[in-house]
């Protein structure tokens, strides 16, 4: 307790009154065993957070792994100005772009959807077991998934077999450009809107029953109870989640891009993130991808923070 | 809880069919792997739509297990995932219980630890630094970098300061060391945030891919998911030259054809998952909630 009490004098006392700094220092040796404790994490964090964004100066020079971090020629942003002459780049944002409105479009709703019927379950037993299998493909890894869709599409598989009993003429949706984002979605959806469930019905479990009652003396049906209690309740998680997707439509992961893409459908596939690696480790090119990599962390970091000041403005509570 | 129209039923039964039809789609690549894995090479060649085979056969499995790299990517696994796992839970933990103390400075740290959600060095600057501290082509890799999640790491102080000050205070004055305390008040009181968490971490390391591919070349430190990748992904691309090599040498020696192999191996990958899940169900709901209750 007594850290407690010190804790509110120290505060409510006047600046010029403050105690002299011995007492913290003796607080602080009064601690040691804490700082002991806390320091394995402050180290991770400066080693594996801290000297990375350091490391991001490399973006400004013509890094060269002989010459090391200190004594690369500095470029300023001629690697920046690189981006902008690429070629690629139209394509590779548009793709970036495109597939982040496609989950918004339909995996994020679907996941909605799928909360709101699991809600209106009244089996118990029912609602635990479809539960519990719509979890599980969250926890099976990219190369999983990407295996399974590889053997459903491949020549013996059981979608070219199934156009094959309907006389329906077979193909090979792996090679084509046209499928690749669609099944990027479907996969997305398949592994992972179950999950995202928990955090929407974690929401209408705090809903206060009487606000049912109260709509049900009042006469209103299944689908407007739905309308007028359900959904509202479900506001700010929704606005919270959007915020946070917005904030990361830059972000289209690596796994599984790198999982699907091949030769026939590199150019409708690469994103801003493949791009980063395919140019980073595969080219080795460290300091034109460090500077993509910056690039779109900066975007990023301007998206996320605009994205919860609009909601803000919407009167939602917003992320920070 | 209220009078139901008979159209609400049709919709409720309607509700109840459509998740059934869901929980299906999602269960059956499931039980589709299962039955393509132990399919005998004539079958799965033969056999336009496979669904169950007439004679169940180990041909594949005696393949893979047979496999010295499959076997030696397992071990590989297993050690980063338990040592992975051990390590994560130390090292968030402690950084969480210290922070969850009234110790001065920790508002500098705190904030040293959001500041990492809005900004990050990125993939190339990461690379470079586990390069330069020497993990590169070593397990180590796949373990220090990412040993706590920010996120974690605050839903757990979150716990901690959620356990009554009075116990930890009690037990001070009783003489008990701020380790003592740790070890013996608020880890106990813990478990079921370590359960879920550790289970969490658990099967974050069993998955690792990405990092792999990044960080060892040796193939001797892979991790099954790479061995997977090398077995289902790149055997199908068409960009590969694997495939016809794969092809011909099934035909020459009647191996089992490349997609049995495949599942198989991805069955036996993902069996320790499905092994633990009914465990993990127990507690990860408690977890995600944990998180959702914004801290």
């Amino acid at each position: 307790m007594s850290s407690v009490i010190e804790e509110t004098v120290s505060r409510s006392v006047p600046v010029s009154l403050k105690r002299p700094s011995k007492s913290l220092l003796s607080r602080m040796w009064h601690m040691r065993f804490i700082y002991l404790l806390l320091l394995p994490g402050i180290a991770y964090f400066v080693i594996y957070k801290y000297v990375p964004m350091v490391g991001i100066m490399i973006a400004f020079q013509d890094y060269s792994a002989f010459t090391g971090i200190w004594h690369s020629d500095w470029v300023g942003f001629a690697h920046f100005k690189e981006i902008f002459d690429d070629p690629d780049i139209v394509q590779i944002l548009f793709n970036t772009l495109y597939l982040s409105l496609l989950q918004l479009l339909f995996a994020f709703p679907v996941g909605i959807a799928l909360a709101l019927m699991l809600n209106e379950l009244r089996n118990h037993a029912y609602k635990r077991t479809i539960q519990s299998i719509v979890y599980l493909p969250h926890f099976v890894s990219w190369i999983v998934v990407i295996g399974l869709v590889n053997t459903f599409l491949s020549e013996k598989g059981i979608v070219n077999s199934m156009l094959g009993l309907l006389h329906l003429p077979q193909s090979n949706l792996l090679t084509s450009p046209g499928w690749f984002m669609p099944l990027l979605l479907l996969e997305g959806i398949w592994k992972e809107t179950g999950w995202g469930t928990i955090i929407f019905l974690a929401a209408l479990s705090g809903i206060n029953n009487e606000l049912y009652e109260a709509g049900v003396v009042d006469g209103a049906s299944r689908m407007r109870l739905m309308w007028h209690v359900t959904l509202p309740a479900l506001r700010g998680t929704i606005a919270l989640l959007l915020i946070l997707q917005l904030g990361h439509v830059l972000d289209t992961g690596i796994e599984q891009i790198m999982l699907m893409i091949n030769a026939l459908t590199k150019d409708v596939g690469t994103t801003l993130d493949y791009y980063v690696y395919v140019k980073g480790i595969l080219n080795a090119d460290f300091s034109f991808s460090a500077a993509f990599g910056l690039f779109k962390s900066l975007i990023g970091l301007i998206l996320i923070l605009g994205a919860n000041k609009l909601t803000k403005k919407f009167g939602e509570e917003g992320a920070f | 809880m209220h009078f139901r129209t008979r159209g609400e039923l049709v919709v409720d039964r309607l509700n109840v069919a459509l998740l059934f039809v869901i929980a299906a789609l999602m269960i059956f690549p499931f039980f589709y792997m299962l039955v393509v894995s132990f399919t005998s090479y004539r079958e799965y060649m033969n056999t336009d739509l496979l669904l169950w085979p007439k004679t169940w056969v180990l041909d594949s499995y005696r393949y893979i297990f047979s496999s010295k790299q499959f076997m030696q990517s397992i071990g590989n696994t297993v050690w980063i995932t338990v040592i992975g796992t051990v390590i994560d839970l130390a090292m968030t933990s402690t950084m969480a219980y210290g922070l969850s103390r009234q110790v001065p400075g920790r508002k500098y740290i705190n904030f040293m630890v959001l500041l990492t959600f809005l900004f990050s060095g990125g993939m190339i600057p990461t690379y470079l630094v586990v390069k330069a501290t020497g993990l590169i082509d070593t397990s180590w890799a796949l373990i220090l970098p990412g040993a706590i999640s920010a996120f974690n790491l605050l839903i757990m102080r979150q716990f901690f300061m959620g356990i009554p000050n009075e116990l930890t205070e009690a037990a001070i004055i009783d003489g008990a060391s701020e380790m003592k305390v740790y070890t013996h008040i608020i880890l106990p009181l813990s478990k079921p945030v370590l359960a879920a968490f550790g289970l969490f971490c658990a099967v974050g390391h069993w998955n690792t891919f990405f990092d792999a591919i990044l960080y060892l070349n040796n193939p001797d430190k892979w991790t099954i998911q790479v061995i997977l990748r090398q077995i289902v992904v790149l055997s199908d691309t068409a960009s590969s030259l694997k495939p016809t090599l794969m092809a011909q040498q099934v035909r020459d020696q009647h191996l089992p054809p490349p997609e049995t192999i495949g599942m198989a191996a991805i069955l036996v990958a993902t069996v320790p998952i499905l092994f633990v899940y009914p465990f993990l169900q127990k507690h990860f709901a408690k977890g995600v909630m944990l998180g959702a209750v914004k801290g």
